[in-house]
């Protein structure tokens, strides 16, 4: 049907799915009015300042408060003990385990927390945590998770030496915290036992940060007479930490608030709920004042939230013409101290059996061996849906190594194991079943699109004059929108999510969602998705969510779930008040309610165009007493979308980098990244996500890594030393896309925002070896920092004038 | 606690005047005593820029500036910008481009912009990124930054015109 001039003008006005709206968030932002958490200031309030353990393996002997308490403006100084008598110097973690929230009777990491000092002022405060005297006895840590689980290995968890659980199947070293597993065992190792050609790699994703501008803090305000717990919190999923603190203090759920506010930055570092947190609660109930714990930026990088330390090796069995018959993927992961990071309970080692990627590999098993070290905890986080990143890593790095081992080209090899068009839905050897996918037209857009071939032909001739020149190819499928509940809870909750809409009589609407934005937009495109379901213009839908005490539940935003999961919700809830609005409008143009037609922003009678009602006509009506016999006044609904399956993104990417070869430096000269994420609501958010997606996977292939030395101690885990890509290092990023829609998504759109970080790291990592291919190199860990690089060269002998 | 000290400023054109330790940063002063809360906390070292405010016709990062520096200074943050209930082409070029994503680094950012501009009101990409690259920002990858100080100085060439 040829859409009428009237027709699209109304479209035009509802500027809704498809638009490159601009932001709704923006016009606060700009004028400097967003609301952070440093921002809040109550009367009365106190500040909170941390004592960190100088150690990564100590024994407290004894803590002294006697000089900090002289400090004038200093309150209190809490420590595990005075956390005692309320039972809150532990607290359980989203990931089955528990962790001290002041440090009981020993610190297993590196600037764990000891104490907190409560003062007046934020300078009172740190004065005093200065003057906290800590007594320690250092024992030895342990900082190679090769090494936790020796025999003579000191235990770091004494607390839970004789628990063999701890929450994920039986642990067999007091060290080990479980071990996970999936795939057809046998099967597998029956077919790398024929195979032709069978492959091996040991390839790190190193321990890193995601590092979000503003640090992790909270304000914690306690009312004694009514009993009202109000906390404004860092959080990207404040539902879920309003049960965890109801669990933890007792304090009836309905009796917290948690006020998410703006949050700048997210990444992953603000899911979990930390001890920070907890003390800065506590402190609040026992002096009855708000108070206040902002995080420094050494703390930051130091003890909240890393990501990855999994130290993988992959094994690839193929046929000569490089066709993948068994894949065998096994990580030694390294969780820090406490077994703190998210994941879903069923799945402890998250999504990582999405690592047969965007292939058809018939037989596949893989196995994640966790274990404790004296670092910090964590390891969910930075922009990748429970261990993404490091399944997607080993394979798109496996299929270069394939390639080289047998000569072929590298986007060829990929051709040759992609899950072809008319497969899908495809059921991995591992049971995802991946949505929808077109693999095949996606890389050949890209290669078309960065004249590969003239590219390969350019390389020949620079490898000819001794140059370096690589291109890298990522041809990733991701898994994101945990999820259905079925697979997916954490601390029991399943992970759906919600939307609640109310239509006002004058047809403009407020929908408040379980997600929680960090930078996403979600006041513009949620707005986007019910202005097309419903036929109201965006202009007019109020999004808010956060807020605990007013949005419904739900599990939050992270692993790039609040589209597949929450915008689901949004136009689930928005169809059930579409189904209403019909209803009434069947009874006030008196025909039946098949007689009718949607068209943009109203029913029409069907061949009676000129009869119709709008939505904005029946919000009216929905709140009169004309309305069908029986029917309820009002138009709202409510939808908590349960998801029948994850979906899964995806995408091709080709980096070419140039290496100095006598000094090491890499130079990204151009990087080309088409995306697939179903339905597009925003072009421009989708854009500026894969933008800052990329960005962020720079980072971590070019330069992030946190290191220490044998004792535990950090050595860079300031800004100063912590790599975060300025304007001037950060490469141009030319962006394209192909749309594929999810069929099991209301609307077929999928997430999007993880995607260029975890296609963009194998990308840029595949660009630098591939330059050293022709020497025979088939990997090299990341970080590629220039002077890691030119250690390559030398070893090469290429760096030689 | 050493004597705290008077000091007087102009900040956002009106005089202020507050009572500080010497050892207070401008950063917590514009933050917690005179309620600007627009310039943010990202670092301590000097490194993320979210500070950044315009003291005395130059860029600086208020983490790293004592107060009792500021005696008689003229001090700019974003809260200055809007004049009349206009915006500053930058604020209107950073909206417009998707220059924003969280908002943290943005307000450092637009200040940064700013003097970039007064300084060189034409400036190329290579300009815009070595001028910017004291500001760091985790969302955006800078792309859309550029973008938005290239269409700003555009808007307020043609203003100027």
């Amino acid at each position: 049907m040829a859409a009428s001039p009237d027709a699209l003008e109304r479209q035009d006005k509802l500027q809704g799915l498809g638009v490159s709206r601009l932001r709704k968030e923006d016009a606060r932002f700009i004028r400097g009015r967003g609301t952070y958490v440093d921002d809040i200031k109550l009367p009365g309030m106190l500040f909170g300042s941390i004592v960190r353990s100088p150690y990564a393996h100590a024994r407290i002997k004894s803590i002294d408060k006697t000089r900090a308490l002289a400090v004038p403006g200093v309150v209190a100084v809490l420590t595990a003990d005075d956390l005692k008598p309320v039972k809150l110097h532990w607290m359980p973690t989203l990931g089955g385990d528990v962790q001290a929230v002041l440090a009981d009777k020993k610190v297993c990491f590196q600037l764990q927390e000891v104490a907190m000092v409560i003062a007046s002022d934020r300078y009172s405060a740190a004065d005093g945590a200065e003057l906290v005297e800590v007594e320690y006895e250092e024992l030895p840590a342990i900082v190679d998770p090769h090494q936790s689980m020796a025999k003579d290995a000191p235990i770091i968890r004494e607390d839970i030496a004789d628990k063999d659980n701890v929450g994920h199947g039986k642990r067999t070293h007091p060290n080990h915290i479980f071990t996970w597993e999936a795939g057809d065992k046998p099967a597998v190792d029956a077919v790398f036992d024929k195979a032709d050609v069978v492959i091996r790699e040991e390839i790190l994703n190193p321990r890193v940060h995601p590092c979000p501008l503003e640090t992790c803090g909270c304000v914690a305000s306690f009312d004694k007479p009514t009993g009202q717990l109000t906390v404004y919190l860092t959080s990207q999923a404040p539902h879920l930490v309003r049960t965890v603190v109801a669990m933890l203090s007792g304090i009836p759920e309905s009796k917290i608030r948690l006020i998410g506010g703006d949050i700048g930055g997210g990444f992953g570092n603000k899911v979990p709920v930390y001890p920070g947190y907890v003390v800065a609660i506590v402190a609040s109930i026992v002096t009855g004042v708000p108070i206040k714990w902002i995080e420094s930026r050494i703390d930051n990088i130091s003890t909240t939230g890393f990501a990855r330390d999994y130290h993988g090796v992959g094994e690839l069995a193929a046929d000569k013409d490089g066709r993948v018959k068994a894949l065998r993927f096994t990580a030694l992961a390294d969780h820090g101290a406490f077994n703190s990071h998210v994941s879903a309970t069923k799945l402890p080692a998250g999504l990582f059996s999405i690592c047969t990627g965007s292939y058809a590999i018939p037989k596949a098993y893989c196995r994640v061996d966790a274990v404790y070290t004296n670092k910090a905890p964590g390891g969910v986080a930075y922009r990748c849906s429970l261990r993404v990143t490091e399944a997607v890593y080993l394979i798109e790095r496996m299929m270069d190594v394939l390639a080289q081992k047998l000569g072929l080209d590298k986007a060829e090899i990929r051709r040759r194991n992609f899950v072809k068009a008319e497969q899908f839905p495809y059921t991995t050897a591992f049971g995802w079943t991946l949505d929808s996918g077109n693999y095949h037209t996606a890389l050949d857009k890209v290669l078309k699109a960065v004249d590969y071939d003239g590219l390969r032909r350019e390389q020949a001739e620079k490898r000819a004059r001794g140059e370096l020149m690589g291109i890298g190819i990522s041809t990733f499928t991701e898994i994101v929108g945990a999820g259905p509940t079925k697979v997916c809870d954490i601390l029991g909750i399943g992970l759906f999510d919600s939307c609640d809409i109310r239509v006002n009589p004058t047809g403009s609407a407020i929908a408040r969602l379980g997600t929680m934005s960090q930078g996403q937009g979600h006041a513009t495109t949620y707005a986007q998705i019910i202005a097309t379901e419903l036929g109201l213009p965006s202009e007019e839908i109020q999004i808010e969510e956060g807020d605990t005490d007013k949005a419904p539940y739900g599990a939050g935003t992270w692993g790039s779930r609040s589209t597949p999961v929450a915008g689901a919700a949004a136009a689930m809830a928005a169809r059930k008040i579409r189904a209403k609005a019909q209803k009434i409008a069947a009874h006030l143009l008196e025909v039946g309610e098949g007689d009718l037609e949607w068209e943009i922003d109203r029913f029409k009678v069907k061949g009676h165009p000129s009869q119709s009602k709008t939505m904005k006509e029946l919000a009216m009506a929905a709140h009169t007493s004309n309305l069908p016999a029986g029917m309820e006044k009002g138009l709202d609904a409510s939808e908590y979308y349960d998801p029948p399956n994850m979906t899964f993104p995806f995408g091709a990417y080709v980096c070419v980098v140039d290496i100095d070869r006598f000094t090491g430096e890499p130079k990204v000269r151009r990087f080309y990244a088409l995306d697939d994420c179903g339905t597009r609501i925003n072009p421009m958010i989708i854009e500026g996500q894969i933008h800052g997606g990329l960005t962020e996977a720079f980072a971590v292939a070019f330069g992030q890594q946190i290191p220490f030395d044998e004792h535990g101690n950090h050595l860079g885990n300031s800004l100063m030393d912590y790599f975060l890509p300025t304007a001037v290092e950060t490469p141009h990023w030319e962006t394209d896309h192909t749309v594929t829609p999810s069929p099991h998504h209301p609307i077929g759109a999928k997430g999007v925002a993880e995607s260029p970080h975890v296609g963009g790291i194998p990308c840029f990592s595949n660009a630098v070896i591939d330059a050293f291919a022709h020497l025979g190199v088939t990997h090299m860990d990341m970080p590629h920092t220039a002077y890691r690089v030119w250690q390559q060269c030398k070893a090469l002998g290429v760096d030689k004038r | 606690m050493a004597t705290k000290q008077a000091v007087s400023m102009q900040l956002n054109g009106k005089v202020v005047d507050v009572v500080v330790e010497p050892r207070e940063l401008l950063i917590h002063t514009l933050r917690e005593r005179l309620g600007t809360t627009g310039p943010h906390i990202g670092c301590e070292t000097s490194h993320c820029g979210a500070c950044t405010v315009d003291l005395d016709g130059m860029s600086v990062k208020s983490c790293t500036v004592l107060t009792v520096q500021c005696q008689n200074s003229e001090v700019l943050t974003i809260e200055g910008f809007e004049q009349g209930g206009v915006l500053h082409a930058l604020q209107e070029c950073f909206s417009e481009q998707h220059g924003l994503q969280c908002g943290y680094c943005t307000p450092g950012m637009i200040t940064r912009a700013y003097r970039l501009l007064k300084e060189i009101p034409n400036p190329t990409e290579e300009e815009i990124r070595y001028w910017m690259a004291g500001n760091l920002c985790r969302c955006t990858g800078y792309q859309n930054i550029v973008k938005a100080v290239q269409f700003a100085a555009k808007k307020l060439a043609t203003k100027a015109a």
